[in-house]
């Protein structure tokens, strides 16, 4: 599906969100800084689950270890964040890469296990690191930068970025000759072994631009909280927000996760401030059991069955008028 | 003699303790019709698994137009020139029917083409398959025979020269055997070798210049259809003692 | 540091561990060996029977034991009640893979979630007059609150071992995986073995989850660490064999209790995870058997 004018559309919203950063107060980028998180975390994650056909239970991990690739860098040398962000998607790319080839030989929910194994493991492994704090838990200072109005609003104005350059990379592989052997491996992927498609290869490409790209989600995170600690890093929170909005949104395009995330992480913004955090939590889960069940293409998929009814509708009145006439 | 398409010297497959293959050797020359024959489990499926490549044999070796391909895994097999069909069908089932094609198109060809370029060559390949008016269908809605006609179309798609029919024909009635016999002969005539496995043995000695018969993992005949009709041993091996 | 003391008791509590682990695998070993279900929810599942055993143990007084195994019709059905939502949503249209597993990550999540909400995320444990006892044998220390799950545990496993051997609804499970045809010549429909099945399943959960509550306290995000160990113990003893789960659950529940005691609590969890993450490169097929 192209929605008409991607680029300008792109170039207009990140002007805007810079914008407004001048007029609105904190707590809106805070808010939006989250979505956006959600936002790239649900486009990565759709590029193996909804293009590929792999579910990836470990998202929390791919997000920590982008988070705890900042905390090791921020400790040892303190570098920019234009160092930071690139170095957390090799770190995780080669993560993705890393479990894609151990495991994607498996049948798929073997590789889904073993991504939820490997969060786990990894969690371990944060818990019981020193260097980056330990089960305790590691600061980050961050310092004012010119230009915008607060360190959070910077922040949210590079997430931006990020996500808009996430959304285009996501887009692209959609509509590739990568993205055309995805879907073949995801419909049928002996079928499209035998069609041509290089399966293993364009699968190992697909978890290392996801686990890139989750990093990236993650990289940010430490300067963004101020304070590192394993549990709120590897949160199952972020694994099922990762899942629950591209399945909302609908898996088969690169639009769904972005609707998805849209919609669910303003929904889980507003509740948090307006009812309680627990409640936020059970909404995504029943939202996901039951789109799941009830709307498997999501709202994309809804859209589409209500565009073909209606020019079915306007067909047949179109039939009906002529045979009046 | 000429070189071979297919040489398939001594190969032998072997499942935990049972013996799928036990040194078969056949070959295909260019554009021969050929049948593989044989009762269920006498290992015709592991022996075309084992040419396309979706199991690897463990001794014997499997030339291609001169070239050894026995370690390739089965998409570069297919690059080369060795497609097959799906005795159950396994559409891309969220995409058209031409859509199907494209991807063999796209995937299996020598060089890059432009989109455009596939589809016409898409539209081409299910005209002569008969397949033209289900181009824009859903492939996943397709009926038996048209799900049969798409494996054939999509292997065609690959640009074979060497074209593997994994029982395109079982469950089919009489009108339609003969349809989708009609499509081979049409697919051999533009110089595809092709291998037939088939149970409807009419459709096999009625398409094959020349037949090998397995029985339990070995090689028990070789021969024109009427050699092989009148052989005693493939009569024991259908029939049983 | 090291000594024969240490060793020997480090592998009782261990093989006690083990026997529990296999409690809490075992109707994992039943719907996703047997049935091909991938129901990542089953250790939430485990949880819940532990705070509903909690429940009446606080209001009623019930011992922890009994109170499991009164919940296991409850549970029984609650099973048959998810494989049924199941199987016309997913089994049924064959989208099992990829909508499947996430629903099943959404019970999972929803279990947590509900739980938390209703009983907060503190630790909850069961009172019952041995817990905190020891049992000494020689140098050996035997918690009665390992021993009692163990006991259980494995009366639960043989009990449903010699029920999948030895009764016609139990070999038709068995079969249900492995030969359609020859389960349509018994005259069993399969979806009626299935939500027996998975319903036997979930029963299990009850009787884990009070075994659960026993061990130690519990707390609503529990589940989620035995989600390696039981997929490891599950996939290592040769998908669904009842023997390899047990001989499994042995053998990680040792290597756990070792990992604890020479090199430190905080590893422990990861062992699991690991040795789950070494099965699926290397041995896939497991222990004992079917890919």
């Amino acid at each position: 599906m192209r929605i008409a004018p991607f680029w300008p559309l792109a170039a207009a919203t990140f002007v805007i969100g810079v914008a407004a950063t001048f007029y609105f107060n904190e707590y809106y980028f805070v808010a939006g800084y989250l979505v956006l998180q959600g936002l790239i975390m649900a486009t990565a994650w759709n590029i193996l689950g909804g293009f590929t056909g792999y579910v990836n239970f470990g998202s929390a991990g791919f997000f920590a270890m982008g988070a705890y690739t900042s905390v090791v860098l921020y400790t040892a040398i303190n570098p920019p964040l234009f160092v930071v962000i690139p170095a957390a998607a090799v770190v995780c790319g080669l993560l993705g890469l890393g479990a894609g080839y151990l495991t994607l030989r498996l049948r798929g929910v073997y590789f889904a296990i073993a991504t939820l194994a490997m969060a786990i493991v990894l969690e371990t492994l944060m818990v019981n690191w020193e260097y980056v704090g330990g089960a305790i838990g590691a600061f980050i200072i961050t310092e004012d930068v010119p230009f915008f109005a607060s360190y959070n609003a910077y922040l949210f104005v590079l997430m931006l970025a990020l996500a808009i350059g996430s959304v285009a990379l996501a887009r692209y592989l959609n509509f590739s000759r990568i993205g055309r052997g995805l879907a073949a491996i995801r419909d049928d992927e002996v079928a499209a072994e035998c069609a041509g498609v290089p399966t293993l290869r364009l699968k190992l490409i697909s978890t290392t631009v996801m686990g890139a790209m989750m990093g990236v989600a993650g990289a940010l995170y430490p300067y963004f909280v101020t304070f590192v600690e394993p549990v709120s890093a590897f949160s199952l929170i972020v694994a099922v927000n990762a899942i629950a909005m591209p399945m909302i949104g609908g898996t088969s395009t690169w639009v769904g996760p972005v609707i998805g995330a849209l919609l669910l992480g303003s929904v889980q913004e507003w509740t948090k401030v307006n009812i309680s955090s627990e409640l936020n939590l059970l909404i995504v889960g029943v939202l996901l059991v039951g789109f799941v069940a009830l709307a498997p293409q999501g709202i994309v998929g809804l859209a589409q069955k209500f565009a073909a009814w209606t020019r079915e509708q306007r067909e047949k009145r179109r039939g009906d008028d002529s045979a009046t006439a | 003699m000429t070189q071979p398409l297919l040489d398939v010297q001594e190969l032998s497959k072997h499942f935990g303790g049972f013996t799928a293959l036990d040194q078969v050797s056949l070959h295909v020359g260019k554009g021969e019709r050929f049948g593989l024959i044989g009762p269920n489990g006498s290992g015709k499926t592991t022996m075309i698994n084992c040419i396309s490549g979706a199991l690897l044999n463990e001794s014997g070796r499997v030339l291609f137009q001169g070239q050894d391909v026995t370690r390739l895994k089965p998409h570069q097999r297919t690059r080369l020139g060795i497609a097959r069909s799906f005795q159950l069908p396994r559409p891309f089932s969220s995409m058209t029917v031409l859509e199907n094609l494209c991807i063999p198109l796209e995937y299996a060809a020598k060089e890059r083409s432009r989109l455009a370029r596939r589809q016409e060559e898409a539209m081409a390949i299910l005209e002569l398959i008969g397949l033209a008016d289900k181009a824009h269908d859903h492939s996943g809605g397709l009926t038996q025979i048209d799900m049969r006609k798409l494996e054939l179309a999509r292997a065609m798609a690959a640009k074979p020269d060497l074209l593997i029919s994994d029982e395109a024909m079982a469950g089919l009635s009489g009108s339609e055997v003969d349809e989708i016999l009609d499509r081979l002969f049409t697919l051999n005539e533009r110089g595809v070798g092709v291998i037939m496995i088939e149970h409807v043995m009419k459709a096999v000695m009625r398409f094959s210049q020349r037949i090998v018969v397995l029985d339990a993992g070995a090689k028990i005949a070789e021969g024109t259809p009427d050699e092989i009709v009148n052989n005693p041993l493939v009569e024991k091996a259908y029939l049983g003692e | 540091m090291f000594s024969i003391d240490l060793l020997s008791n480090a592998l009782v509590a261990g093989l006690l561990l083990g026997g529990f682990y296999a409690a809490v695998a075992l109707g994992l070993s039943i719907v996703f060996g047997q049935l091909d279900i991938v129901n990542i929810a089953h250790p939430a599942f485990v949880i819940l029977g532990s705070y509903v055993v909690y429940m009446t143990n606080t209001a009623l007084g019930w011992d922890p034991v009994l109170a499991g195994v009164l919940f296991t019709p409850l549970f029984f059905a609650l099973g048959v009640a998810v494989y049924r939502i199941y199987y016309a949503g997913f089994e049924r249209t064959g989208r099992e893979s990829l909508a499947g597993l996430a629903f099943f990550f959404g019970i999972m999540f929803i279990l947590e979630v509900v739980i938390i909400l209703i009983y907060g995320v503190d630790y909850r444990l069961v009172e019952a007059a041995y817990i905190g006892q020891t049992l000494r044998i020689g140098i050996i220390d035997l918690p009665y609150r390992m021993l009692v799950p163990f006991i259980t545990a494995m009366a639960m496993t043989g009990g449903i071992a010699f029920y999948l051997s030895r009764t016609f609804t139990g070999r038709a499970i068995l079969a249900v995986s492995q030969d359609r045809l020859a389960l349509e010549l018994m005259g069993a429909n399969p979806i009626r073995i299935k939500s027996l099945a998975f319903g036997i399943g979930l029963a299990t959960a009850a009787v884990a989850g009070a075994l659960l509550i026993i061990i130690g306290p519990v707390e609503p995000s529990f589940g989620r660490l035995y989600i390696g160990r039981v997929f490891a113990i599950v996939i290592l003893g040769g998908m669904g064999s009842i023997k390899g789960t047990l001989l499994a659950a042995l053998l990680i529940g040792v290597s756990e209790s070792f990992v604890q005691t020479f090199v430190g609590p905080s590893w422990a969890d990861a062992v699991a995870f690991s040795v789950l993450l070494l099965t699926l490169v290397v041995r896939p097929q497991g222990l004992y058997g079917r890919l």
